[in-house]
């Protein structure tokens, strides 16, 4: 029976494979027979999501069982393709790469930071989860600390962790969702975060956990393709090896190489020395304020007066007027407006730093707190990474305790596959922009910047100005936006636009489907932990799954509303979710079945002192939440919060538990069942 | 009966121990000896890079996947004992 199941989903996304290349194959015919961009653009966003709803339609379900774990029955080689999917976001689908672009080295915190944390998913939480065999995480802590009747306190707690852990998380991906369909397909930034919503809600609203996963399945075999395609030609064409992975290593070199003549360039120092410069002048105005602003105001002013007066053309004035209504309106405006400018143009004029040295540093100690601070986002990261009720929530949909370990196994395994491409990637790209766009003429530059540079107007993604008025591009001159990396490699292996097409479809592929298990997370934890254990517990199964539903659908409009409203703070602090999440969970689960001793009274004062302790360091350190860097201990940066966290809501368990009764028989009974082997059937 | 549950148990805990331990080492010397490892070279890759972007992903794989496969084996040992 399991092997028949496998068998045949083998073979339906063998044809789904085979039906996509099929598409794509089709799709570059018709460019070449002159089809216009938009509606390549518009084929994907079309295909793709008409593609999520129908897998959605197909396995619609109201049984719980299926609803909520997709009845337990998905073989490991597939819950690790769709918890790969549940995992890579739309930030490690389009940004991480830039992300390594820009900051070399110290980007790769990430990297190992969000594949170390499956090793403490399989070895410490997955398996007892599995041998648990109950429906959320909330389930697990309720009934290790609590009992029968007494899990109230901590489920409460729980789920309220998975929500404010999965809400900043879902709100980015739907706001990427919004990006790239509005970059690729000229729509409305709210229309397209109404387009994918109507996938997500199809998908997960008519099957749950079983169409999630399944269209999970679909989604991780688009990202992997669209990723993997423009890599490989990038590839071949710079080190005629099509295995990024592999040929890297020979460009590293090669890289180091140019990096040295950059550095060197006087040109190069030229253009920096004059964003240094405007620095200064900003650094004038500053000290200068008020007088500054008042002397600046009238400047402008007279400036405008002036072109007025000589009838200079209407370009001129605009041009003047527009300086007059940008000019900021207070002495305290000034202040935040020239600061920004100072830091921007200082961080212009700083030189470019080798992209393999680890830890660049003025000296020995500022090397240190780089090395520290990368350490300690490592840990984080991995921390976090096992506590994220969206990706736990997977280990109960497989048949078996042993297939819960492979699924892990799977999971890390294609979520390399994509991760280890990454950096490679990155230091491609940057080969080719250090070697062939530094150094070019104005008059030629490549085709692809002048697309990118004026597909998002608000914030262009890439921008080369002359500033020094050579005619020759320096690197200093390239203002580089770390999403522009994934979403132009295509051009810039000279692919043609089908496959930037493919590329987009992978980066909303990679955002719908974390999106779905997120939401699928949030709206369990009300539906069942709130509403059926604590409201309602005689609530029949047809009536717990349509409460579900209605739940996904309310949670869907929130966080899609919450999107549309393009919060920037928000999408800042989802770093921040990992050490939150790492901080508030992770001690009572892992404790919770390896220490016995573990009681209610010491999980709840270990979740809330994790809690406050990460919370705290992030209001006193986070310039958002309006604390500064003075505040930082060891000077740690406020997105590694959990640092202190993990460990303070680690020993408020401890001690708790230690100075209270120890637990129930029922949480005995529980801790020997889940330590111990499964029959197999 | 209880004592082949508490060998399982002891056993599992053991082997969990040993790769956490794999894990750790591998996690955090990738990373604190980043700067000593700079100069070396294996096969034109430098370590320090090559360990924090591919090696150190490549040994969580290989530990996630020795779990799975001797904790298969320790169960149905434990299972074994108790039939």
């Amino acid at each position: 029976m399991k092997r028949s199941l496998f068998a045949r989903l083998s073979r339906y996304y063998l044809l789904f494979a085979l039906g996509f290349a099929c598409f794509l194959v089709a799709l570059a015919v018709l460019e070449k027979e002159g089809m216009p961009r938009v509606w390549i653009g518009y084929m994907f966003m079309f295909a793709t999501i008409v593609l999520y709803a129908s897998i959605g339609v197909l396995s619609r379900t109201s049984n719980v069982a299926e609803y909520y774990v997709a009845g337990r029955r998905v073989p490991a080689l597939y819950n690790g393709m769709a918890t790969a999917a549940d995992w890579i976001s739309a930030a490690s689908f389009i940004s991480l790469a830039g992300g390594l672009y820009l900051h070399g080295f110290d980007g790769l915190a990430y990297i190992m930071g969000w594949t170390g944390g499956y090793c403490l998913v399989a070895l410490l939480i997955a398996p007892y989860l599995r041998r648990f065999g109950q429906y959320t995480i909330p389930d697990f802590l309720a009934a290790r600390y609590g009992g029968e009747r007494h899990g109230r306190t901590v489920r409460l707690m729980a789920v309220a962790a998975t929500i404010i852990v999965s809400f900043t998380y879902v709100v980015a991906q739907i706001y990427a969702v919004g990006l790239i369909a509005s970059r690729f397909t000229g729509v409305d930034f709210s229309v397209g975060i109404f387009l994918g919503l109507a996938s997500i809600l199809v998908c997960s609203f008519l099957g749950g956990m079983r169409a999630i996963t399944w269209t999970q399945v679909a989604q991780y075999i688009i990202i992997l393709v669209a990723f993997l395609i423009p890599a490989m030609w990038l590839s071949a064409k710079h080190s005629d090896n099509p295995v990024p992975q592999v040929a890297y290593g020979k460009l590293l070199p090669k890289l180091g190489e140019r990096e040295a003549v950059l550095l060197a360039d006087p040109r190069e120092k030229e253009v920096r020395d004059i964003y240094r410069q405007r620095a200064t002048e900003f650094q004038a105005r500053l000290d200068g304020l008020p007088a500054s602003w008042e002397a600046g105001r009238s400047q402008v002013q007279h400036d405008l007066e002036r072109v007025r007066l000589r009838n200079a053309s209407l370009l001129e004035i605009r041009k003047a007027e527009r300086a007059l209504i940008a000019y900021p309106k207070n002495a305290e405006d000034a202040e935040t407006v020239w600061a920004e400018q100072r830091d921007f143009n200082l961080a212009r004029a700083r030189q470019l730093s080798p992209h393999a040295v680890p830890f660049p540093g003025k000296d020995r100690q500022q090397s240190d707190i780089k090395r520290n601070n990368f350490l300690a986002l490592v840990f984080c990261l991995m921390i976090g990474t096992a506590a994220l009720p969206h990706i736990l929530m997977r280990s109960y949909t497989t048949p078996s305790v042993h297939e819960t370990r492979v699924s892990v196994f799977w999971t890390l395994f294609f979520i390399l596959l994509i991760y280890l491409t990454i950096p490679a990637l990155a230091v491609l790209v940057k080969y080719d922009i250090y070697s062939a766009l530094a150094g070019t003429d104005f008059s030629r530059l490549p085709t692809w910047v002048s697309y990118w540079a004026n597909v998002d107007k608000a914030n262009p993604l890439i921008s080369i100005t002359d500033v020094n008025g050579d005619g020759i591009v320096q690197l200093a001159e390239i203002a580089i936006d770390g999403d522009v990396l994934v979403l132009a490699t295509p051009e810039i292996a000279g692919l043609p636009y089908v496959i930037s097409g493919l590329v987009a479809a992978g980066g909303l592929a990679a955002a719908l489907s974390t999106a779905d298990g997120l939401l699928l997370a949030i709206s369990n934890a009300l539906s069942h932990d709130i509403y059926y254990k604590l409201v309602d517990p005689r609530a029949s199964t047809q009536k717990r799954v349509t409460i579900s539903k209605l739940l996904l659908l309310g949670v869907a409009f929130i966080a899609a509303y919450a999107a549309s409203t393009k919060p920037g703070d928000i999408l800042s602090l989802v770093g921040a979710a990992f050490s939150l999440a790492a901080s508030t969970m992770f001690p009572a689960l892992v404790l919770g079945v390896f220490w016995r001793r573990a009681n209610r009274q010491g999980a709840v004062a270990g979740m809330v002192a994790g809690f406050l302790v990460c919370l705290f360091y992030m209001l006193r350190t986070n310039p958002i939440l309006g604390g500064g860097a003075a505040g930082q201990w060891f000077n740690i940066a406020p997105i590694s919060a959990g640092v202190f966290g993990v460990p303070a809501g680690m020993l408020a368990l401890v001690l708790v538990s230690w100075f209270t009764p120890p637990p129930e028989s029922d949480a005995e009974a529980l801790i020997d069942t889940i330590r111990s082997p499964e029959n197999r059937a | 009966m209880a004592d082949a549950r508490e060998r399982h148990w002891l056993r599992t805990r053991k082997m969990t121990l040993w790769l956490l331990g794999v894990w750790l080492t591998t996690s955090f010397c990738a990373v604190f000896f980043a700067r000593e490892l700079t100069g070396l070279s294996i096969f034109g890759w430098p370590v320090s890079f090559y360990l924090a972007a591919q090696g150190a992903s490549l040994v969580y794989l290989a530990i996630i996947g020795l779990y799975a496969w001797r904790m298969r084996r320790i169960d149905s040992a434990a299972l074994e004992e108790n039939s």
